[in-house]
């Protein structure tokens, strides 16, 4: 029997070099140095940005620190993840490939 | 509440530096007349020292750093710690004369993310930019520099001190910033030197100036509501404090020392024997600034200006008193709204008659 090809391609994401970012009381901070829109991330936007290494994939993100952190349903937190990743893709300050990526160093 | 102002209000509930303004030398190009600093090397941090202080203030929770000096770019090694600084992550804000920016140097700020840079321009006449800065030719360098940092497409910002000695410029500094398409900052407050010596506030613009300053629409938006009378303190204005001083902010010399901020030199810790994060918990010194509140303001606190005045708790430290009033701002909420500070009626009690009578005419 064909195997089913993989329905949801896999994807990487890597933090911008062109932002300031700081964990202040478990809240990320993120200021982007392009337009200088500023952010806060919440707790699970937080554990997602700190996990955007470029390297490892956006399914081993959400099912290896997403899920059992805060215990919610895999294909929402997918989906959440990716609304999220968009967002911050859109203001620079994430990069999404469907490759890994050369990101700057973990904070 | 703004995401800025909530998570400013987070850090002072957690006790977090969110803003630190760092020296990295006090060696300047220029010899401006109004400088508070002295230019002698006395032994400033090296690359490694400056390093790992960007390390432990990353830790402690630093968000916006601004380096500045004395002429940041005097430091050969700028740009490796910039460098280290973005790595680190900050917000770095940078202030310079521009005298040492060429094309190279503004394609190596945009590179590194460097947010903004400010830049001091006194006049938009050379010869009265250059007698204040002390350096010929500053000013034509200085507008180049501007020039080549906006062709980086970086954030630039005009910083000008308004002094007796360009005072009529201003405007004309202010249709130069508009010419080269960057904001404009007008300060028209000159500060003792950090030795205490008070020769330099002769330079000062005369009090009766700042009223016309006051009343610049273009400088304070709606000038109506910018000079209205202050309303009358509410609970909420006698708890609270002055400015971020010590609260959510602090200044770091070359030298490694501490102060709560770069016009409040009240010596809290030294970096050369202490950790960032033992200063800033538990220097008694800061502890002490945290403590005052308005209410505690002895003459102050019974002020009309006591919830609008742009009071300097390090302007009041250099009169002699951190919980005294700091005369420079009493005189900007007099010339603002014509009412007299509490401090100024203490002091001359028969300048102010308790009940002015104008002519109706």
């Amino acid at each position: 029997m064909r195997r089913r090809r993989k329905l949801i391609a896999e994807k990487y994401i890597a933090r911008s070099s062109a932002i300031a970012a700081r964990l202040i009381g478990g809240e990320m901070m993120i200021m982007s140095a392009v337009d200088s829109t500023f952010f806060t991330l919440n707790e699970i936007a937080t554990l997602i940005w700190q996990a955007a290494d470029g390297r490892t994939p956006l399914s081993a993100i959400v099912t290896d620190k997403i899920c059992p952190e805060f215990e919610v349903d895999p294909g929402q937190a997918r989906r959440d993840a990716e609304q999220f990743i968009n967002d911050l893709c859109q203001h620079g300050i994430l990069t999404m490939s469907d490759q890994p990526i050369n990101a700057p160093e973990a904070q | 509440m703004s995401l800025l102002a909530e998570m400013n209000q987070k850090a002072l509930t957690l006790n977090i530096p969110l803003s630190v303004h760092l020296d990295v030398t006090y060696r300047c190009n220029e010899r401006c007349v109004h400088c508070y600093l002295d230019h002698d090397d006395h032994g400033e941090m090296t690359t490694a020292e400056i390093k790992e202080i960007l390390n432990q203030l990353s830790d402690a929770g630093v968000f916006f750093l601004t380096l500045s000096g004395g002429e940041v770019l005097m430091r050969r090694d700028f740009f490796e710690i910039v460098e280290h600084a973005r790595r680190l992550l900050f917000n770095v804000k940078m202030k310079t004369n521009g005298v040492m920016i060429r094309e190279p140097e503004a394609r190596r700020i945009r590179e590194l993310g460097v947010e903004q840079v400010q830049i001091s321009l006194y006049s938009h006449r050379p010869e009265i930019h250059d007698a204040i800065t002390k350096l010929p030719g500053s000013f034509k360098r200085t507008v180049q520099a501007i020039r080549f940092l906006k062709s980086q497409g970086l954030k630039v910002v005009i910083a000008n001190v308004l002094m007796a000695s360009n005072l009529f410029d201003n405007t004309g500094v202010m249709a130069l910033a508009k010419d080269l398409n960057v904001p404009y900052t007008l300060d028209p407050t000159v500060s003792p030197k950090m030795d205490g010596d008070t020769s330099i506030l002769a330079l000062r613009i005369p009090a009766s100036e700042l009223q016309q300053v006051f009343r610049n629409k273009e400088l304070v938006g709606n000038v109506e509501e910018f000079c209205a009378p202050p309303p009358a303190p509410g609970e909420d204005i006698m708890d609270g404090f002055p400015c971020s001083a010590g609260h959510t902010a602090c200044y770091i010399t070359p030298y490694g020392d501490v102060f709560p901020c770069v016009q409040f030199p009240l010596p809290s810790g030294n970096l050369r024997r202490q950790k960032f994060a033992d200063i800033w918990q538990h220097s008694p010194q800061l502890n002490e600034v945290r403590s005052i509140r308005a209410r505690d303001l002895p003459t102050c606190s019974a002020c009309a200006h006591v919830g609008t005045c742009t009071r300097c708790p390090g302007l009041a430290f250099m009169e002699g008193n951190m919980r005294g009033p700091s005369t420079a701002d009493c005189e900007k909420s007099f010339q603002r709204t014509g009412i007299p500070s509490a401090n100024m009626l203490h002091k001359n009690r028969t300048s102010f008659p308790l009940i002015q009578i104008q002519s109706i005419a």
